[in-house]
């Protein structure tokens, strides 16, 4: 299918907004065979507790991740999940989800990374919908497997390691750090017992940039901001430029692809990556440098 | 397995949820979310402080504890994310089930209770941020026990 052009998205002036449609556009493609909605929550019981019809659900822990090692699924098990979601090589995915589509665009990131480039986020994502009103069920579709190829995951253009992150802030290339504020600074109460932020060490890393991540999109409706906007805080307020290589990293790798969307999709930056193994992996490591 | 020290009314949701599959596991759950009911602004009103804000939870959940004449605790509960259901049903089962327990067992309760009632398959940041709440609600618990 040919990519959508929406009038109230190209007006935001993204360098591809081709990526993005609209509740609208996809209420009217709900019975289109070529395009399969998927939903991605960071919250497993929302797609059970009621979903866009026709969609399927799925899920980081159980679909996306390797189920022993900490990494991601290999391609035999990336064509297995295409199967089983009935989606072919020609088929449209539209993503979906909770908290401003932050983990639709994780999953979205996972598909980059098998190269199923015929891909698109509902801007607003679930939010937006149900505050327009629009249907939902409960009803999970009955889908036929599908014959589904894929390459072997790249690792290399879109997926940083800690190793090459080192070597990213030694020669001082710009990283977005997305997590909160408290947990870019690493301030910890000092009351005694109280719980804290699961890693062994807080702060950042060395030259990290503060942008979290939810300052991209719309609070009270899940859409994303416009280009103007989001030039405002990434490039006049923190001096990206869209030549830079940018590596981008949050807590466990989820927030950071929203980040990694931002820039790569609606900013057309080329050479964006994000670092997966984020503060849990660097902030756990043996003499990882850490500024506060 | 449930520990023996926990409060009663936990281990029996444990061992309701023991042989649920997944399903059943996420409707019981989603009905659990249905009951939870947000703290009273007599308790806590907003913004309310960091220090109650469970760390790690990304449905940003915020733990109040108010004592009873008995000794014993009340757990309240405010979860911002309305579309946090996780930690809408971890909470109401935490306030319908810690609430009132003699304080040891309250502190007895072992972080794997959360995937007794979740499942294995939940992420790992979602029960990271599941942990945060109960680690909450088990320092307001030990303060008060190191206090007597």
């Amino acid at each position: 299918m040919t990519a959508p052009s929406l009038p109230e998205i190209n007006a935001r002036g993204y360098a591809r907004p081709e990526v993005l449609v609209s509740t609208d556009w996809l209420a009217a493609h709900l019975d289109d065979p070529n395009v399969r909605v998927i939903e991605s929550n960071e919250d497993p019981l929302l797609y059970p507790s009621g979903h866009i019809r026709g969609a399927v659900q799925v899920d980081w822990a159980r679909d996306l991740n390797d189920p022993l090692t900490r990494d991601y699924l290999d391609r035999p098990h990336f064509e297995q999940l295409m199967s089983s979601i009935g989606v072919t090589n020609d088929t449209t995915v539209v993503f979906y989800g909770d908290k401003s589509n932050w983990w639709a665009c994780y999953a979205f990131w996972v598909f980059q990374l098998f190269g199923h480039t015929k891909a698109m986020v509902l801007d607003g994502g679930r939010l937006k919908w149900e505050k327009e009103g629009r249907d939902m069920t409960r009803e999970t579709p009955k889908l036929a497997p599908t014959s589904y190829r894929a390459p072997e995951r790249d690792d290399t253009k879109i997926r940083a390691f800690r190793d090459e992150v080192l070597v990213h802030m030694k020669v001082k290339r710009p990283m977005v750090d997305v997590r909160s504020p408290q947990e870019f600074s690493g301030e910890r109460t000092h009351m005694p017992e109280y719980p804290q932020e699961g890693v062994l060490r807080g702060g950042h890393i060395p030259g990290a940039k503060s942008v979290p991540w939810a300052r991209a999109s719309n609070p009270d409706s899940g859409t994303f901001r416009s280009a103007d906007q989001l030039r405002a805080i990434y490039e006049q307020e923190q001096g990206l430029k869209p030549s830079d290589e940018v590596v981008a990293y949050c807590r466990i790798g989820e927030r950071s692809s929203h980040t990694w969307f931002v820039l790569t999709y609606l900013l057309g930056y080329p050479n964006v990556r994000n670092y997966d193994g984020s503060w849990t992996e660097w902030g756990n490591s043996v003499r990882m440098p850490v500024e506060r | 397995m449930t520990s023996p020290t926990m409060p009663p009314r936990l281990r029996e949701l444990l061992l309701d949820f023991e042989p649920l599959p997944r399903t059943e596991r996420m409707e019981m759950l989603i009905d659990w979310a249905d009951q939870f009911v947000e703290v009273d602004s007599a308790v806590a009103r907003r913004p309310f402080p960091d220090l109650s804000r469970a760390p790690r939870c990304e449905s940003d959940a915020y733990v109040f504890a108010t004592d009873r004449a008995d000794g014993t605790v009340d757990f309240h509960f405010a979860v911002e994310n309305p579309q946090g259901l996780s930690a809408k049903a971890w909470g109401a089962i935490l306030a319908n089930t810690a609430s009132g327990a003699p304080l040891e067992q309250v502190a007895a309760i072992d972080p794997e209770a959360i995937y007794q009632i979740f499942g294995r398959d939940l992420s790992m940041g979602k029960g990271q941020g599941l942990m945060g709440m109960l680690e909450l609600v088990q320092f307001e618990t030990r303060k008060r026990l190191k206090a007597r």
